[in-house]
C-alpha cells in the first residue's frame, strides 16, 4: 500500500523535501511524523519537490496546502515544485475549496448548561406529544364506540391472531419454565424445614397474582410491542401513513385502535394461559422433588389460594396491554425519515413499555394492599 | 377557467428556518401545473400542505372550493375522496396486493359489489399500462416504475378530479419516464383531470406542463407558461432552463 518515500535534505537554512512515488491517504501520517522531527528554528527557505511524484490525492493535497500555510505563518519562504499538470490541478482544487471554507459560519459553541437545557426542554416536548397522542386515542375511542360500524373488526381479528394467538407458544413455555424454576429453588429451602406442602401456597399466590401477568407483559412487550413500532415506523418511512391520510383513512382508526383493542382483549387470555402453565411447572417439581401428588396439590390449592389472586392477575392484563400498545405505537409514529430512527425507537419502545408495566404493577400492588385485597 | 386551487400568502417555518414567505398561486381546472425550484425550496412541502398532510404557519389554501385551514372533519373526508395523490415511491400498502391496493378506497367508500370492484380494478390497471397478471403481486415483488404506475392506478380508483404527483418520473429510466409523460397527457385528455406535479425532469416538464410556478427564495419567482420563461431574470431559472432546447 505504502510505496512513497520522503527524503529530507537540509543545507544550512535551506530545506528540501523530496517526495517520491504515490502520495495518498495512507502516507500522510508517516510523512507528517518525519516532517515534525525537523527543527524549523533557523530555516529560511523550504522547497517541496514533487517532480518524482506520480500520483497525488486530494487528502495529500490538503496536507501539503496546510504545510504551506503553516510554514508561511512562520515567516519561512516556501515553494512547491512540480511540472505534472494533474498534480497542479489537484493542488488548485484544494486551494479553491479551502478559501470557500473560511467563509462558512463556524458552528455555535454550546456548553453543558445549553445542552442540559435543551435536553430538558426536549423531554418536556416529548411528554407533551405523548399526552397529545393519548388525547387523540381517547377521541378516536369515542368515535369508535359511537357506532359499531366504525369498529374495524377485520383489523382487530388480524391483530388478535398476530399478537395474541401466535404468542401462545412462547408465553406458555416461558411461564412453565418460570414456574419450574421458582418451585425448584423454593423446594430446597422448604425441605429444610419440612414445610413441603407450603410450596402450593407459594406457587399459587406468586404465579397468579404477580408473575404470570408480569412475564406475559414482558414477553408481549418484547414480541408485539417491538413489532408495532417497527411496522408503523417503516410505514412512516415508505410514506404509507401519508398515503392513508390523503385517501381519508385515519391511521388512528385503521392502525392504532385495532392494535390497542386486540392487545387489551388478548393479554388477559394470555395471562390465564400463563397461570395454567406456571402452576403446572410448579406442580411438576412438587411431584418429583417434594413427593406431593397432583391430587394433594390441587386439594391444597383449592384450600389456600383465594380466587381474588386470580382475578387481580387477570385485571392487570388490559392495563398492561394498553401501556404496551400505546407506547409501542407512539414510538412508531415518532420514527423520523431515516432507518436509524427505527432501531432507536424500537429499543426505546421495548424499554419504556417494560418499565411502564413494572411501574404500573407497583402501583397496583400498593393500591390492592391498602384496599386489603 | 375555474380556479381549483388557490394559495394565498402561505408561510411555512421549520424550526427556525423560513421555507415559504408569502406564496401566492392559482391553479385552474384542466391544467397540468408544475411546481419547480431548486432543491430545498419547499416544493414538496407546498404540495403536502395542499393535501392536508402539513399545516401552514400563515395564509390560506383553497382546494376544490374548501378552505383547508377551517375545513370540518366531514368535509375533509369528502375532499379526500375527490383527489388522488401519487407519492414519490408509490407508497403502496405493503401488506396488500396491487389489486387490493386499488380496491381499498372502493371498498371503504362505496357500496359496489365485489364483481363491479374487480372490473374497475381491471380497467384501472389497463389504463395505467400494467399487465393484468401483475394485479396479484405484492409491492415488494415489482419494480420502481411499476410501483409508480400501481400508485397512480390507486390514486385514480375513485375517479378524482384532481391529481397530485410528487416527482412522477424520478428514478425511472428515460424510456419509462417518457412513457409516464404520455400516460399523464392521455389521462388528462381522457378523464379531464387537473394535475399538480413536482418535477425536476426537464424533458418531462416541457412535454407535459401547461403552467409552472418557480419557487425560489421563499416566494414565487415566476408563474405562467413555459414559453417566456427564459427571459425571466432569475438565477435558478437561467441555470435550469437556459441551456435547454425544446
Amino acid at each position: 500500500m505504502i510505496n512513497s518515500t520522503l527524503k529530507i535534505i537540509q543545507e544550512k537554512d535551506n530545506l528540501t523535501l523530496f517526495f517520491m512515488g504515490k502520495l495518498s491517504l495512507h502516507t500522510i501520517t508517516q510523512n507528517q511524523n518525519s516532517i515534525d522531527k525537523i527543527d524549523t528554528l533557523d530555516l529560511k527557505n523550504i522547497t517541496i519537490d514533487l517532480t518524482d511524484v506520480n500520483y497525488l490525492d486530494t487528502a495529500t493535497a490538503m496536507f501539503l496546502n496546510n504545510l504551506y500555510n503553516h510554514f508561511l505563518s512562520l515567516n519561512i519562504k516556501i515553494e512547491i515544485i512540480t511540472q505534472n499538470e494533474d498534480i497542479l490541478h489537484t493542488l488548485k482544487l484544494v486551494q479553491r475549496d479551502y478559501k470557500q471554507k473560511i467563509d462558512t459560519k463556524t458552528l455555535k459553541r454550546t456548553n453543558i448548561f445549553n445542552k442540559f437545557g435543551k435536553y430538558i426542554y426536549n423531554s418536556f416536548l416529548g411528554i407533551l406529544s405523548f399526552i397529545n397522542f393519548l388525547g387523540i386515542i381517547f377521541a378516536t375511542q369515542i368515535y369508535y364506540f359511537k357506532s359499531p360500524k366504525h369498529i374495524r373488526f377485520k383489523e382487530i381479528a388480524f391483530e388478535i391472531n398476530e399478537s395474541g394467538i401466535k404468542a401462545l407458544g412462547i408465553v406458555s413455555l416461558t411461564s412453565f419454565l418460570i414456574g419450574l424454576v421458582i418451585a425448584y429453588q423454593s423446594a430446597y429451602q422448604l425441605k429444610l424445614y419440612g414445610a413441603n406442602i407450603f410450596i402450593v401456597d407459594m406457587i399459587g399466590i406468586s404465579i397468579l397474582r404477580e408473575l404470570a401477568p408480569l412475564i406475559t407483559a414482558i414477553v408481549i412487550a418484547g414480541r408485539s410491542g417491538s413489532a408495532f413500532t417497527a411496522q408503523i415506523g417503516a410505514m412512516k418511512i415508505t410514506e404509507e401513513l401519508d398515503a392513508m391520510r390523503t385517501m381519508g383513512f385515519d391511521p388512528y382508526i385503521f392502525l392504532v385502535m385495532p392494535r390497542i383493542i386486540a392487545l387489551m382483549i388478548m393479554l388477559p387470555i394470555l395471562i390465564f394461559i400463563s397461570d395454567i402453565m406456571g402452576v403446572l411447572g410448579g406442580m411438576l417439581v412438587a411431584n418429583i422433588d417434594l413427593q406431593i401428588t397432583v391430587e394433594l396439590f390441587i386439594e391444597r390449592f383449592n384450600e389456600v389460594v383465594a380466587v381474588k389472586h386470580f382475578y387481580i392477575g387477570i385485571l392487570k392484563g388490559p392495563f398492561f396491554a394498553f401501556l404496551i400498545a400505546s407506547i409501542a405505537i407512539y414510538r412508531g409514529l415518532m420514527v423520523k425519515n431515516d432507518t436509524q430512527s427505527i432501531g432507536f425507537n424500537t429499543t426505546k419502545s421495548v424499554v419504556e413499555a417494560i418499565f411502564a408495566v413494572i411501574v404500573c404493577d407497583a402501583i397496583f400492588s400498593i393500591v390492592f394492599t391498602n384496599l386489603g385485597i | 377557467m375555474k380556479p381549483i386551487i388557490k394559495v394565498k400568502d402561505v408561510k411555512t417555518i421549520f424550526d427556525e428556518r423560513v421555507i415559504h414567505n408569502g406564496l401566492n398561486l392559482t391553479i385552474s381546472e384542466g391544467e397540468i401545473y408544475g411546481l419547480l425550484g431548486p432543491s430545498g425550496c419547499g416544493k414538496t412541502t407546498l404540495m403536502r400542505e395542499m393535501v392536508m398532510l402539513q399545516d401552514t404557519h400563515g395564509g390560506h389554501i383553497d382546494v376544490l372550493g374548501y378552505n383547508i385551514d377551517t375545513i370540518s372533519t366531514t368535509n375533509s373526508q369528502k375532499l379526500r375522496q375527490e383527489w388522488g395523490v401519487l407519492f414519490q415511491a408509490g407508497a403502496l400498502f405493503s401488506s396488500l396486493t396491487i389489486a387490493q391496493n386499488i380496491a381499498l378506497p372502493l371498498q371503504e367508500y362505496t357500496d359496489l359489489s365485489q364483481t363491479m370492484i374487480d372490473e374497475i380494478i381491471k380497467f384501472k390497471i389497463d389504463l395505467v399500462g400494467l399487465k393484468q397478471e401483475d394485479a396479484i403481486l405484492y409491492p415488494y415483488q415489482i419494480s420502481g416504475g411499476m410501483k409508480k404506475k400501481a400508485g397512480l392506478a390507486r390514486a385514480l380508483a375513485m375517479d378524482p378530479k384532481l391529481l397530485f404527483l410528487d416527482e412522477p418520473t424520478s428514478g425511472l429510466d428515460p424510456i419509462s419516464a417518457r412513457d409516464f409523460d404520455s400516460l399523464i397527457l392521455k389521462l388528462r385528455s381522457l378523464l379531464g383531470l387537473t394535475i399538480v406535479m413536482v418535477s425536476h425532469d426537464l424533458q418531462s416538464i416541457y412535454d407535459t406542463l401547461d403552467k409552472v410556478a418557480i419557487i425560489d427564495n421563499k416566494k414565487i419567482a415566476y408563474e405562467g407558461s413555459l414559453k417566456n420563461i427564459k427571459s425571466v431574470d432569475n438565477e435558478f431559472i437561467q441555470t435550469f432552463f437556459g441551456k435547454f432546447n425544446e
